[in-house]
């Protein structure tokens, strides 16, 4: 007897119902991709602990005390130690609300992230706010210089610069007066570029930036600010 | 700011030095932070547990008590920590917030005890964290819903009715109350007969009797005894138009009153009777008649006013509307899809009952509630399987929204019992609580009796040191206030009393406004239900009872002592009886939640050895008001 039309479907959803039941008592398992999820949990079990507390005291410049409650805030937020960069930026996301500070954010991820592993520990957070608020004025100026320099080669190119500056702006959001025009941040660098490059190559190295900066006055006044922060 | 931001600000300015060399301006002055940076830990003491953190950790939110300036009024200087008389245990879990950013809800404790300490610490419930809102929302939600009823319990049936209430006020407190009184237990009693009897008769009347002498066809009742079954529609019709019209009458809100249900449903129930009389006796017009009659049917639903269950299970219905929906359409959903598929399955076989899509819909209702009449079966293999399926499901889908029904009528019956014993229970508080209120009352009395106000001398220091101070400074603040308005303080009995003598004693005393002496017996002592004070400070008469001997015959019944005149309550210390061995009158404070009940009990017992000072006593109101902040 030729099987009619509506009796092709019934059978079609026997034998449906019947790899379902297959499935359910575990005797046939399609081609399953459940190995996947495993691999995020490491991840997150991984911890790090910092070097000593003498060895950090003499790495940087800060007391003990500050040590100590420097750690104590940082491992309060990271139990397990590590910043990764997604965490980074939503933290310092935090700080600029109106505008978009996720690829600054990336720059300066790479900045403290010295040993290039993805993830910032204690060692560097804490060695890097010591440049910034205990350093000389040179430190300073080199590790502004690092920053800038986005794939560390030692030279700071125009379109380095001018991520830079982009990334600067983007932070300020669309609500700015006078309002961020599309050519700001070239006129910026452009600028940047008059005053530091002293060769006329289209390229920035360390000692031209630190020279130039060392004689700007307002420049070396204000790296004092930030000094009392902690 | 969450904890982390603040963690983190430091850092985010630090990086601000990567801005420097790039800057168009000269940077703005940073802000000058003028307390030292060290941090530093805290010592929290609450009720004996001690606490220690950090500064800086409840520095993280500084719009807390702990976070501010505030704290300092609890400091303590000699232990140098900061001490606070609440809940340790509580604490606990503020202190958490603290120090992880996230509140938890206990759920081991009260949501109105959490609550308050929240409030206390000035912290918002709304940041409870992801993890417990859920628990401290129903909680809190479950809570709401008991206040709710237990304030709308308290307004409703055995509150006293306020005194001037109209006829209609009484009226509609009758019908909505019945317990109030005999007349409307009455009136209840037998509306709920008389519908009985209605639903009765309906029944009965299409119920085939025998048939008349010389036929042979069998007729329904109804049309046998027609005039008897008339004469009874006839008076329950009446009765129910009686009833209806007596509370649009006394309705506080008309309109409010029309529309709601039960209203309706009166409507309904007695229309088909006028429409009936109205209508003439015509064939075609009494097709549609017959169809109103159906209508009579609802004054079942009359008795929902006379049974409580029938209105949780409404209450309920109503209640879970949105499951009930839900139910509606997904069967409505399932009943579409595989009528469709049994149709198309079995529109091959010849004779087939299933014609048409909406004709397979009887089938799939009947399979999927598994009804299984059998008046339409499939007959392929395709129809059986699909059948089957659609049999299975049906258990399936209307078993789904069932538990959600029931757990919601459970918990509306339950609250239900809560309501009632919640009832009871008000009740014996109430009454505790104007024992209380009449032992503080004679404890003043009593303190005056004993010439607490005049100078101490050897008899009278003896039994007044039982007095604790709270009682001492109490007594005078009374004592003051009845200087303040020159009357004085008595009791209920004694008010009473007086009420009578002075009808008596007006003949001999030296008052002027004799000729009004009627007009203040009636109105000085009405009915008990009544606040006399009212009436009674409107009233001129002044009444100085300087006798003593008038007043013996008050006292007949009482083994007080000797009753003073005002104004030689000062002088006569020796006629005093001090009795105050026998009494131990307590006063405490409780915060009374509920509207001191103003009106004395028929019930209350005569209190041991009233004090038999007669007073000009208008103050009666006072007495109640200021009683109010102190009982046992």
């Amino acid at each position: 007897m030729a099987i009619q039309g509506m009796e092709l479907f019934a059978v079609a959803v026997v034998m449906l119902l019947f790899f379902i039941m297959l499935k359910q008592f575990g005797i046939w398992e399609p081609l399953g991709l459940d190995e996947s999820f495993d691999c995020d949990l490491e991840l997150s079990m991984v911890r790090h602990q910092p070097e000593g507390l003498d060895q950090l005291q003499a790495q940087t410049k800060f007391t003990r005390k500050e040590l100590q409650s420097l750690y104590r805030g940082f491992k309060n937020e990271c139990p397990s130690g590590l910043v990764d960069e997604e965490t980074f930026k939503s933290i310092y996301s935090q700080f600029f609300p109106q505008g978009d500070a996720t690829t600054y954010a990336h720059f300066l991820f790479n900045a403290f992230d010295m040993d290039r592993n993805g993830s910032i520990n204690f060692e560097d957070f804490v060695i890097g706010l010591s440049v910034l608020l205990r350093g000389s004025v040179t430190e300073k100026l080199r590790w502004a210089f690092n920053l800038y320099d986005i794939n560390k080669d030692g030279y700071i190119t125009r379109e380095e610069m001018l991520a830079i500056i982009k990334s600067i702006y983007d932070m300020m959001g669309s609500y700015t007066y006078p309002s961020v025009r599309e050519y700001a941040a070239f006129e910026h660098v452009e600028i940047f570029f008059q005053k530091m490059d002293r060769n006329r190559d289209g390229l920035v190295t360390i000692d031209e930036f630190i020279e130039t900066c060392q004689r700007d006055e307002n420049i070396m006044s204000s790296m004092q600010l930030f000094e009392n922060v902690i | 700011m969450a904890a982390g931001v603040a963690t983190w600000l430091p850092f985010a300015r630090a990086a601000a030095v990567g801005w420097l060399p790039l800057a168009k301006k000269s940077m703005p002055k940073p802000p000058v932070d003028k307390k030292s940076r060290n941090d530093e830990i805290l010592f929290v003491n609450v009720s004996g547990l001690r606490f220690q953190t950090w500064k800086n950790t409840l520095d993280r939110y500084p719009d807390t008590l702990l976070g501010s300036s505030e704290k300092e009024f609890f400091f303590n200087e000699d232990t140098q920590e900061y001490f606070f008389d609440r809940d340790p245990e509580m604490f606990r879990h503020i202190l958490n917030f603290y120090r992880t950013g996230k509140l938890h809800y206990p759920r081991q404790e009260c949501i109105q005890a959490f609550d308050e300490e929240l409030a206390f610490y000035g912290i918002v419930p709304d940041i409870i964290g992801d993890c417990c809102m859920e628990e401290y929302r129903d909680r809190k939600k479950e809570n709401q819903e008991r206040l709710a009823e237990d304030t709308e319990a308290e307004m409703a049936t055995d509150a006293p009715l306020p005194p001037h209430s109209t006829r209609r006020e009484r009226l509609w407190r009758a019908f909505e109350n019945p317990h109030t009184s005999t007349m409307a237990l009455v009136f209840y009693y037998v509306t709920g007969f008389f519908i009985a009897v209605s639903v009765i008769a309906n029944v009965v009347e299409t119920v085939p009797c025998r048939p008349l002498k010389g036929s042979k066809k069998e007729l329904p009742c109804g049309e046998k005894y027609s005039l008897a079954f008339f004469c009874m529609d006839t008076a329950c019709v009446l009765i129910f138009t009686f009833e209806y019209l007596m509370r649009l009458f006394a309705a506080p809100s008309r309109c409010k009153f029309m529309r709601s249900v039960m209203s309706v449903i009166d409507v309904v129930a007695i229309m088909p009777y006028y429409i009936g009389l109205v209508m003439p006796e015509n064939e075609d017009v009494s097709g549609a008649f017959v169809t109103l009659r159906v209508f009579r049917v609802f004054r079942i639903f009359k008795f929902s006013r006379h049974s409580q269950g029938l209105r949780i299970l409404g209450y309920t219905l109503k209640s879970c509307a949105s499951e009930l929906g839900f139910l509606l359409f997904s069967l409505t959903m399932a009943i579409i899809i595989f009528a469709t598929v049994m149709f198309y399955a079995e529109k091959g076989t010849k004779g087939t009952n299933f014609s048409s899509i909406p004709a397979s819909f009887w089938y799939t209702i009947v399979t999927m509630t598994t009804l299984g009449y059998g008046d339409m079966v499939p007959t392929t293999i395709a129809g059986k399987i699909f059948g089957s399926i659609c049999s299975l499901s049906g258990v399936l889908v209307i078993a789904l929204p069932v538990p959600v029904i029931v757990s919601n009528f459970s918990r509306i019956y339950h609250q239900n019992q809560r309501a009632d014993k919640m009832r009871a229970q008000q009740k014996v508080r109430l009454a505790r609580i104007r024992l209380a209120k009449k032992g503080t009352t004679n404890a003043f009395l009593q303190y005056k009796e004993d010439g607490g106000f005049q100078d101490r001398d050897s008899n009278g220091t003896l039994c007044l040191k039982n007095r604790s101070s709270f009682e001492h400074q109490h007594h005078h603040l009374l004592h003051c206030l009845e200087k303040t308005t020159n009357h004085d303080f008595t009791d209920e009995l004694t008010y009473s009393e007086m009420c009578m003598t002075e009808s008596v004693g007006y003949r001999t005393s030296r008052s002027t406004s004799i000729s009004s002496q009627q007009g203040m017996t009636t109105s000085c002592c009405p009915r008990r239900s009544k606040r006399r004070a009212i009436r009674l400070a409107n009233s001129t008469v002044s009444v100085s009872r300087g006798s003593v001997q008038e007043l013996d015959t008050l006292h007949v019944q009482k083994h007080s002592p000797e009753p003073q005149s005002r104004s030689s309550l000062n002088a006569r210390t020796e006629d005093l009886k001090l009795n105050c061995d026998d009494r131990d009158f307590t006063a405490a404070i409780i915060s009374i939640p509920t509207p001191p009940a103003n009106t004395p009990d028929e019930s209350l017992p005569p209190s041991p050895a009233i004090p038999g000072i007669l007073r000009n006593s208008r103050a009666t109101a006072y007495t109640h008001e200021t009683v109010k902040i102190s009982s046992l």
